[in-house]
């Protein structure tokens, strides 16, 4: 092997694949569009200040947001190719990708929509809202918020180089071996793989810690746990989901690594590996991180639903429960994803039963939703939308996975395309509506505007729509018997269904579409939607109580608090945006690049491990080494606002 | 409590069945609603009865969505506004108490349909059921009939109304060994036998595959599973017998070479040690007293030490 | 142009000095029970870790077993060294509430001495296995093996690492609250070690040998 290079040749760049090759170009061609306006703008600067150093949870939380919408893009392109591949490939047409190509897609696909869209996705609302509504100033670790941001960054450009040098994973998203096996899969997409999930998961895992104990330590005097919002409450379980999971992901991958490196046996079929062991430490993060997405989904709707309602949440204490209660029984369901390796029938009964309980809280949750709209005064705004789709499409979901966490009904259903019509339902109907309807819902808080109506209704619609043409076709193709994973078919009774969902994808691209002209005409028209209230929907909790977008510090006093819903309560009493006292100086982290440092060096180390240039790895840990170091010591890592600039912000000088 | 499929059948399945046909249009084939062995004919009244028993709830909660949301709109002045109410404990012991009982009910289910529909279930005494050995190669199915010393590729056939057990193995990586319209499926890894009973109780060739992805050459493994009558059983045996090549070392060597999209090939004569001599080449020479220990461990449960 | 996004407020706070102590006690309880917490995903970490060598510990697949390749005399002395290290290190803590200097710098420089010590032994025990053939490729158990035991040995030397650098620090800085934040956080990492090492000594080499 070469020294310099390690395994990377010319060869490496598929420039004889024009898809790619047009790929590689666009979005090559983005990153020069992106970095020619900010240079035509004159914003360097200020990027660099207000953004990429920024230890700001609502900057941070604000990048997340950014990358997981792009990432949405790049996972969507993949989606389309698919639909488009099993349109034409049938009989003698081979389609337009083969199965080396075809292969790394939909493995691309899943990891991209999985943890570089809904993770980002989640973990930027979570920024930007949980230290809002808890009435605290920022995060606990500020820094390593940006350290967390950052290896997220650092993983999604190891995803997206995969494109461009190399190829990605042709093993599916879950990697099984031994397909994931040196013996069987000798390129570098699997090390790809491995790589951007341990440097992003790393982040993750930080995130996590980070909002455990900024939720537990940092609420405003008063805000006891049962009288936190609903969300933050989300937020608190699916960090603890985080904390108890990620670990299993990173050994496991670990574990795969060293198998695959160094020639070890854990997974081989050979000398005492054990394929089975993978599959069952895969799913034991597998299946809570279902979780981890969909539980800040379920508090965005909670929040929605109740504002829009113009009442409290009905049976919060329920919700905090049922929340829980999901949170414990995620751990102990993770064989229902593989009832089909022969494990005896009393371990898939118990696996499957466990399973189904997890309906009842879910079930709960649906009715606490559907009796806070009751006796309430509705608002069918575009948040709202989002949520009465997902109660709608959620409730389908939720019964098809119950129907496949019987045993006996997931021998002939398992990975089937039932099943990737399921965990869809699920996943785009629970989390990804979710997420559309906390950044309609929000985003007037981050931005001092609203994002505008009609087109944001047009999006929703066509999603919705476009979300039933294009999945419940793959329901019928499952009692067909057609598989997952296809890239090519000779039924003709398939045929037609699949033409149907290939036209469902059409109609989401048109939504997404809409959402992006959605967001570019309301910046246009940013002084006709102008927010100057801070409070727009009349909302209930904390973050409504400061200004939009928020000052840097959040709240000049920190608020106290007696109940739930506090602003609310506060609006009701004529407390609102009353001075409490004289204001004080404010503490607050100051920026660092520390963070940005360690996410670019990642790249680096990422790098060198897939390709095996090891002077590259050496010199890149090293580095992020010297930068621990020099944070370390670094003595001047925050600051005192002194209260006479905080009244000037606030307009009370 | 009784909860007799056959009753609870009539009371769900019938309009639910009738839905499904009518939402799908003619010549449309849902090989799971409609199969061919007492198997997938249990999968399919399990799916049916699940599935009605959820709508219960499913439909209400629908409908309730939509209804609430439309009468309590803010437009409509009619609508009773009860901005402080968010408490019940009546509605909250019926909603947890649904889909408790819902749950309860299906729980029941689950456990007496697993170890009914258990694949590793005999469908008959052993003296009665055929043994077909099953290997998944990159990317094709190697069938064995360990009595009749034959082996085929990409084809398998068994008697109408004969108990199969199929040994499910894999000399690559992990496949899913599936035939749809006679129902199951379980998992082929190397190193390792796992047990499909399957018996097809009408005449007919059934489409088999793998269900689970395996690589570049995946799409392309399928093979055609026959039913025939005793006679035409018979026949075919021996036609694989005169057309057959003998699968020898070298014989195999070739075949297990990776390669896609692989035509029907027959073998004749078998050796029928082959099977057990490809589960135990993985063991890595484990010492005399451990050899054969590869045999059904799966079975005791998934993560312990199967080898 | 400006763009109304968020960022386009900006302020150029004074730079001020830390006003005193305020918050420190606050700031040192939110650290050690994020430290913790993250703990806590090491442990889970380390749970994998043990139950995928509880799964292999008898894929010997012809090779070596626990018995022909462990030496328990050699890994009591190792365990010796970690163990006292462990008091050592409760040392530096008395002498830290002591405020004294010196004694803190005495005793992270023998409890550094004492891990460097157990990882000296654990390479060469390592370094042996390959020698003879009992390398980490040989088998599963054997793969299991290394990585357990060498997780643990990355985590301590993380550990000496982590040492070697607050000693440079109390040298430049004395102690200061940030240096006996940091030194109370290394002592949880140093215990949890401990107790993981118990762990690992127990099943792996006890039971491998017994």
């Amino acid at each position: 092997m070469n020294p310099v290079f390690g395994k990377l040749t010319l060869e490496a760049i598929p420039y004889h694949e024009p898809i790619i090759m047009g790929a590689v170009a666009g979005m090559g061609l983005g990153v020069v569009a992106v970095f020619a306006l900010i240079t035509w703008l004159g914003r360097w600067k200020w990027l660099w200040t207000e953004y990429l150093t920024s230890v700001d949870h609502k900057r941070i939380g604000v990048m997340y947001v950014i990358l997981g919408l792009v990432m949405l893009l790049r996972g969507f392109a993949d989606a389309i190719m698919m639909r488009a591949q099993l349109a034409l490939s049938y009989g003698a047409n081979q389609g337009f990708l083969p199965p080396h190509h075809y292969d790394q897609v939909f493995s691309a696909h899943g990891v991209i929509m999985i943890l570089f869209v809904a993770m980002p996705l989640v973990v930027g609302l979570m920024n930007i809202v949980v230290p809002l509504q808890i009435g605290a100033r920022d995060v606990a670790f500020p820094f390593l918020n940006s350290l967390s941001f950052w290896l997220t960054f650092a993983g999604m450009v190891l995803v997206n180089t995969s494109l461009a040098i190399g190829e990605f994973a042709k093993t599916g998203w879950s990697a099984y071996p031994p397909l994931s096996e040196i013996a069987f899969s000798p390129g570098v997409g699997v090390d790809y793989y491995i790589w951007s999930l341990q440097i992003s998961g790393m982040g993750t895992l930080l995130t996590a810690v980070n909002f455990l104990v900024t939720i537990l330590k940092m609420r405003a005097p008063g805000m006891d746990l049962m009288k936190m919002p609903v969300f933050c409450w989300t937020a608190l379980c699916t960090s603890t989901l985080i904390v108890a999971s990620f670990p299993v992901l990173t050994g496991t991958l670990a574990l795969l690594t060293l198998d695959r490196t160094l020639g070890m046996h854990f997974f081989t079929n050979d000398l005492g590996g054990e394929q089975m062991m993978y599959v069952n430490l895969f799913w034991t993060w597998g299946h809570p991180e279902v979780y981890i997405l969909v539980l800040p989904a379920f508090g965005v709707f909670s929040e929605v639903i109740a504002t829009f309602s113009r009442k409290p949440l009905f049976g919060y204490t329920s919700m905090v429960w049922a929340t829980a209660a999901i949170t414990f029984l995620s751990f102990v369901v993770w064989l229902h994803h593989f009832f089909t390796m022969g494990a005896g029938a009393n371990v898939n009964a118990f696996f499957g039963i466990a399973t189904m309980i997890i309906a009842v809280p879910t079930g709960v949750k649906m009715f606490n939703w559907l009796f806070t709209m009751y006796r309430g005064r509705l608002s069918l705004q575009v948040p709202v939308l989002w949520t009465l789709g997902f109660m709608v499409t959620f409730a389908i979901g939720g019964m098809t996975g119950v129907l496949m966490a019987m045993p006996g009904a997931d021998f002939v259903l398992h990975n089937s395309l039932f099943l990737i019509a399921h965990f869809h339902n699920t996943i785009i109907g629970g989390v990804v509506f979710g997420m559309f309807a906390g950044f309609n819902y929000w985003f007037p808080k981050v931005t001092g505007f609203k994002l505008h109506e009609p087109l944001g209704k047009a999006a929703f619609w066509c999603w919705l729509i476009g979300f039933y043409v294009a999945f419940l076709p793959l329901y019928v193709l499952g009692f067909m018997g057609m598989t997952r994973r296809l890239n090519h078919i000779d039924n003709p009774d398939w045929r037609p269904w699949l033409l149907v969902a290939a036209a469902g994808a059409v109609i989401i691209a048109a939504g997404i579409g809409l959402q992006l002209l959605q967001i570019a005409y309301s910046i246009y028209k940013r002084d006709e939607l102008r927010d100057t209230t801070g409070d727009p929907w009349d909302g209930r909790t904390l973050e409504w109580a400061t200004a939009s977008p928020p000052p840097f510090y959040n709240f000049a006093e920190v608020p106290a608090i007696t109940g739930r819903d506090a602003w609310a309560a506060a609006k009701e009493g004529g407390l609102a945006r009353q001075p409490a006292g004289p204001l004080q100086d404010i503490h607050m982290p100051r920026n660092t690049p520390a963070g940005f440092l360690i996410g670019l060096l990642s790249i680096g180390l990422g790098f060198g491990l897939i390709w095996y240039i090891w002077w590259l790895a050496i010199v890149s840990a090293l580095a992020i080494f010297a930068v621990l170091l020099w944070r370390f010591f670094d003595e001047d890592t925050d600051y005192f606002v002194p209260a006479a600039a905080v009244a000037e912000i606030e307009g009370r000088a | 409590m009784s909860l007799r499929p056959g009753r609870l059948k009539t009371a769900f399945s019938a309009p639910f069945l009738a839905l499904t046909t009518a939402l799908l249009l003619g010549g449309c084939k849902l090989t799971l609603l409609d199969p061919k062995g007492p198997v997938g004919a249990g999968e399919k009244d399990l799916i049916l009865i699940s599935t009605g028993l959820m709508l219960l709830v499913v439909i209400p909660v629908i409908v309730l969505t939509l209804v609430f949301a439309w009468w309590f709109r803010a437009s409509n002045t009619r609508a009773t506004y009860r901005p402080k109410w968010a408490h019940s404990g009546r509605i909250e012991a019926v909603v947890w108490g649904v889909p408790l009982v819902i749950i309860l009910i299906l729980g029941t289910l689950a456990w007496t349909s697993t170890h009914r529909l258990d694949p590793y279930r005999p469908l008959a005494p052993a003296d009665q059921t055929m043994v077909i050995e099953v290997v998944a190669l990159d990317w094709k199915w190697l069938f064995l009939y360990p009595e009749a010393h034959i082996a085929t590729v990409n084809e398998v056939a068994f008697p109408v109304g004969r108990a199969v057990e199929f040994r499910v193995t894999s000399d690559a990586v992990m496949n899913s060994f599936f035939i749809p319209g006679l129902g199951g499926q379980i998992y082929a890894m190397a190193g390792m036998q796992t047990k499909l009973h399957l018996l097809a109780s009408e005449a007919g060739t059934f489409e088999g595959m793998s269900a689970n992805y395996s690589g570049a050459g995946f799409s392309g493994m399928k093979f055609k599973a026959h039913a025939l009558s005793q006679p035409e059983f018979a026949a075919w045996v021996a036609r694989v017998r005169a057309a057959g090549r003998p699968l020898d070392g070298a014989a195999y060597a070739a075949l297990a070479k990776p390669s896609s999209n692989n035509p029907v090939a027959y073998y004749a004569p078998a050796d029928p040690a082959l099977f057990d001599g490809l589960i135990e080449k993985y063991l890595g020479a484990p010492p005399a007293s451990k050899s054969g220990k590869g045999h059904d461990m799966m079975h005791h449960g998934p993560g312990e030490s199967g080898k | 142009m400006r763009i109304d996004l968020p960022g386009a407020y900006s302020l150029s706070a004074p730079r001020l000095a830390a006003h005193g102590h305020h918050g420190a006690a606050e700031q040192a309880d939110r650290a050690l029970f994020g430290f913790w917490l993250y703990l806590m995903s090491d442990c889970v970490l380390f749970g994998s870790v043990f139950a995928t060598f509880a799964v292999l510990a008898n894929n010997y697949a012809g090779g070596p077993t626990g018995r022909d390749i462990f030496n328990l005399d050699y890994v009591l002395v190792e365990t010796f060294l970690l163990l006292v290290s462990s008091v050592t290190y409760g040392f530096v803590m008395l002498a830290l509430h002591r405020s004294s200097r010196a004694t803190v710098q005495l005793w992270l420089g023998v409890t550094f001495l004492l891990g460097l010590g157990f990882i000296g032994m654990e390479l060469n025990e390592f370094h042996h296995l390959v020698a003879e053939g009992a390398g980490p490729q040989r088998s599963a158990f054997l793969s299991a093996f290394f990585t357990l035991v060498g997780t643990h040995g990355l985590h301590v030397t993380s550990g000496l690492v982590w040492m070697a650098v607050m000693m440079v620090q109390i040298t430049r800085r004395g102690l200061g609250d940030a240096v006996a934040r940091r030194l109370g956080l290394l002592s949880l990492f140093w215990h949890f070690l401990d107790i993981v090492w118990i762990g690992v000594f127990t099943l792996v080499y006890l039971m491998g040998v017994l």
